[in-house]
């Protein structure tokens, strides 16, 4: 038994390569001793603790694995994330048409860290797909697909295929108007195969459109998914510990001086990147949680209006442009799919026998073209499928295609590869930075970006001119309320915005809590006992009002929305409960990427406080459609159904702040952001916490891990015979 | 190798260890907190008022405070005697029956109305003591809703509650 684990004994091949020792002979890692007898006996009934070894601990890996190869363990970090958040959510969450949305905001106000565990989630999944397209590139840029690595491959993309499912499906469970949209035309895609199509998508919504049904299996598969993808996560890993991994030189490991263990080399590499991913990952969730979604998602769905444009997440983007750049619906279907199955493919479609791109000098430069496809393609994803952008969006889906199925078999023919090292000891010595040549790529992807004017097809667009920034106390890492403008804008709502507008999500205690305007509880009292609240049956069944208490929540302005749109002209006045996160205007091209390190997330307050003092006379070209339209000049199309709010001095302040309709409009938008997000200053506050942990764990990690790979990374120090241990390695 | 060199080493490994095993600790704050009572269960947890002018002498009627059921006996004069006539000593959970109701509202009997046994609602005015007979495992309390037969360890709890007035109560 000595010298095998376990498994050998049963015939599975345990380590990947063909390694030999420093005496040519066949090498195998060394195998787990248990260290007492108690282990000794678990280990003869159950070697659960040596599969564990030989897996995590002695498992060889190429020595020259660059930072890159740390995305698969991201990845599976990145799951765990999930499934854990998920699992936690949905102890709060509610699966049903009616009540998804405001369980949603549920959690975001009252569950205790509802709203880390939410941003943590919905951010994750960007994160997850962040991770994974790095991890694709990755593998093709190294060629890590071909032999012996195809079912590796393969079960990655059915990985990638399960994720892009499960994203889908947890996107509709918010039940907000990108949620339901987005179900509505993803599940359309199957309406799309001939005869059957129609039937096909009635089964799959439970109906006659997407509705309650469709949310509750949607809800379901969602739960059920994640755990699929862990079950072929186990099968990829396994696999992958057959063959092996790939390395930077793409070419196998051959001495056992080509790798070292796993454990500690890996992992605290692993470690170290990881920590440093999480820094990212926190920024989003803890300081602008909102950038990776959309505004129309904090309005609930309603199946009578579709919102003007109408995105998928961003991780969808270039599949959606290659979508719509196929003017007939069945072919544009298949080929959105076929842009994904192609990709099980590539094996097979590259016809080179060198693996690694930095031996192929014409691939290296056909691989970043192909990046920067994908990025382009992206962004077009998220534009009005119009004018330029449909001729480029075709372009681009056509060498999309051509790449995978043209240019990749030509290649294996025509290109001459650099020579091939002779050992992955002798690649590390001269490396070379893809560092560079992915900022290059990254560059002319967005260099192409800012060739074309942002916006300029939608007309109506480039007539709107964007909100003025305003100046925020909440706004940055450090941004709090200032409670003196949250009291006041409390009293423009109340004065004002409330003879039309309710905020059924918000109770009245809420207005004492901390982080608000923090009223005192006796305030708040009197307040809620203004309103009132249909009181529980009486003995005779009779159900009369009662004073609001402030468990109570703020009653709805009008019993229905007939009778909402009765009393206002035909429009219906938005609940302002999450209206803050509801509004906001397109940045634009190359704001959009500021926006991540100044941290914007006032685009719903700035666009609030536009409306509310954009309203001009009518420009004498400008026909306002009906009488009870009104022109503003930052509203899109200009004619809003709102008539003008707010006029100078309306609304008495008692803190000698000057009552002015921008005073009043800055002071409400405030509120109306406290009011979206009223964890907000828990949110920033614990923030700064986590992300100052992060950044000294990861400096602790990088020198941990330095300390760790010395030894590796200094080979004179070995042929110094220096430290006698390190030829052992 | 010097000497010096490992020591460092190891500081650096625990002190890493250290910071990321806090880290992971810390964590688990919100997983654990998340499930604790939320702001919306503790606001609607708030007292609640009732109106005892409609309930006649004999008769019970049954509220709801942080969603137990709270059991409002208007108790008739054979009823307190009762309660009021047995030995303390000999109960299992000795308590008097002035100590169980406000005084000057001693016709009034509020307890919640959850078994001590095992948390079943026991139903009122049934049993052998004019009181309180649990019909999950036979538990039976008295008139002031002491436990006197079966397998619950203490007396029906009485909730905290104020009188505002004669015929008005706040509990909680």
């Amino acid at each position: 038994m000595s010298g095998q684990t376990p498994h050998e004994a049963h015939g599975l091949r345990a380590w990947p390569y063909n390694l030999t020792d420093d005496d040519g002979k066949p090498y195998s890692p060394p195998a787990y001793e248990p260290p007492n007898g108690v282990l000794r006996w678990l280990e003869a009934r159950l070697p659960l603790i040596g599969l564990a070894h030989s897996a995590a601990i002695s498992y060889p890996t190429p020595r020259n694995l660059n930072y890159w190869w740390t995305f698969g363990g991201i990845l599976s970090f990145m799951l765990g994330v999930q499934i854990i958040t998920g699992i936690v959510l949905v102890m709060h969450y509610t699966p049903h048409a009616d009540m998804a949305f405001n369980s949603v905001e549920h959690i975001m106000r009252d569950v205790n860290y509802g709203w880390l565990l939410r941003y943590l989630h919905a951010n994750g999944a960007s994160m997850f797909f962040v991770a994974v397209y790095i991890h694709i590139f990755r593998g093709m840029y190294y060629g890590s697909y071909k032999a012996p690595r195809e079912i590796l491959w393969i079960l990655g993309v059915i990985i990638y295929l399960l994720m892009m499912a499960t994203g889908f499906l947890g996107y509709t469970l918010p039940w907000g108007q990108m949620s339901f949209w987005g179900a509505t035309v993803i599940t359309n895609f199957f309406s799309a195969i001939p005869i059957f199509g129609e039937s096909i998508v009635t089964w799959l919504w439970g109906g006659y459109t997407v509705g309650n049904p469709t949310l509750q299996r949607f809800f379901s598969l969602h739960y059920l998914l994640p755990f699929v993808i862990a079950g072929v996560v186990v099968l990829h890993i396994w696999a992958l510990h057959v063959v092996g991994q790939n390395n930077p030189a793409g070419i196998e490991p051959k001495s056992r001086k080509d790798t070292v263990p796993f454990t500690p080399y890996a992992t605290v590499k692993d470690a170290f990147f990881l920590c440093a991913f999480c820094v990212v990952y926190a920024w989003f969730v803890f300081y602008i949680p909102n950038y990776l979604g959309h505004p129309d998602n904090y309005i609930q769905a309603n199946p009578g209006v579709t919102p003007s444009h109408i995105v998928p997440e961003w991780y969808y983007l270039p599949f959606y442009a290659i979508l719509r750049s196929i003017p007939n619906k069945l072919a544009g279907v298949i080929a959105l799919f076929g842009s994904i199955i192609l990709l099980a493919f590539l094996p097979w479609l590259d016809t080179s026998k060198v693996r690694s791109a930095t031996y192929r000098p014409l691939y290296r430069q056909f691989f970043w073209i192909f990046v920067a496809t994908c990025l382009l393609l992206g962004w077009l994803g998220s534009k009005e499928a119009e004018g330029i952008y449909v001729i480029l969006a075709r372009v681009l889906t056509a060498w999309y295609f051509i790449h995978l199925l043209v240019v990749l078999p030509l290649l294996g023919w025509i290109e001459t590869p650099k020579p091939l090292p002779n050992s992955i000891s002798e690649a590390v010595l001269k490396k070379k930075g893809v560092v560079a040549a992915a900022v290059v790529a990254c560059a002319v992807a967005l260099g192409a970006l800012a060739a074309f004017p942002n916006g300029a097809s939608a007309q109506e667009a480039a007539e709107t001119p964007n909100p003025p920034a305003q100046r925020w106390s909440f706004s940055g890492p450090f941004g709090k309320f200032d409670r003196a403008q949250l009291q006041r804008g409390f009293k423009v709502y109340h004065d004002v915005c409330q003879n039309c507008h309710s905020m059924r999500l918000v109770p009245f205690r809420a207005l004492s809590e901390p982080g608000g305007p923090e009223f005192s509880e006796a305030q708040v009292e009197t307040i809620a006992s203004e309103y009132k609240v249909p009181d529980a049956p009486n003995d005779q069944g009779e159900v009369n009002d009662r004073n609001a208490r402030p468990a109570d929540y703020f009653p709805p302005r009008f019993p229905n929305e007939q009778a909402a749109r009765a009393a206002n002209g035909g429009a219906l006045p938005p609940d302002m409960s999450v209206l803050a996160k509801a509004r906001g205007y397109e940045r634009g091209f190359p704001q959009f990427i500021f926006d991540i390190f100044t941290q914007y997330q006032e685009a719903g307050p700035d666009y609030i406080v536009a409306i509310l003092t954009g309203y001009r006379d009518a420009p004498k070209d400008f026909k306002l459609p009906s009488a009870t339209t009104y022109y503003n000049e930052y509203f899109p199309g200009h004619a809003i159904g709102m008539p003008k709010p707010l006029s100078d001095g309306q609304v008495e302040y008692t803190d000698g702040t000057p009552t002015t309709v921008q005073q009043y409009a800055k002071d409400v938008a405030a509120f109306l952001m406290w009011v979206a997000e009223p964890q907000l200053e828990a949110r920033k506050r614990l923030g700064f916490q986590v992300m100052i942990f992060l950044v000294v764990l990861s400096v602790l990690l990088y020198f941990t891990k330095k300390k760790v790979w010395h030894e590796v990374e200094k080979p004179r120090e070995i042929a110094q015979g220096q430290d006698p241990r390190a030829t052992s390695l | 190798m010097s000497p010096a060199q490992p020591t460092r080493r190891d500081f650096l490994y625990i002190a890493t260890g250290t910071v990321a095993a806090l880290g992971g600790v810390a964590t688990l704050v919100p997983l654990i907190s998340q499930m604790n009572p939320d702001a919306s269960t503790i606001a609607a947890g708030a007292p609640v008022e009732v109106d005892l002018s409609p309930v006649t002498e004999g008769q019970g009627i049954k509220v709801f405070w942080r969603g137990k059921p709270i059991y409002i006996n208007h108790r008739t004069k054979k009823e307190i005697d009762e309660a009021r006539s047995v030995d303390v000593a000999d109960l299992r959970d000795p308590q008097t029956d002035d100590a169980r109701v406000k005084s000057g509202h001693d016709q009034w009997l509020v307890v919640i109305g959850i078994c001590t046994h095992l948390g079943c609602v026991p139903l009122d005015h049934q049993g052998d003591y004019d009181g309180f007979f649990c019909p999950c495992h036979g538990s039976q309390y008295d008139s002031s809703g002491r436990i006197r037969r079966g397998p619950a360890p203490l007396n029906l709890v009485v909730p905290p509650y104020e009188f505002l007035s004669d015929s008005k109560i706040r509990i909680g």
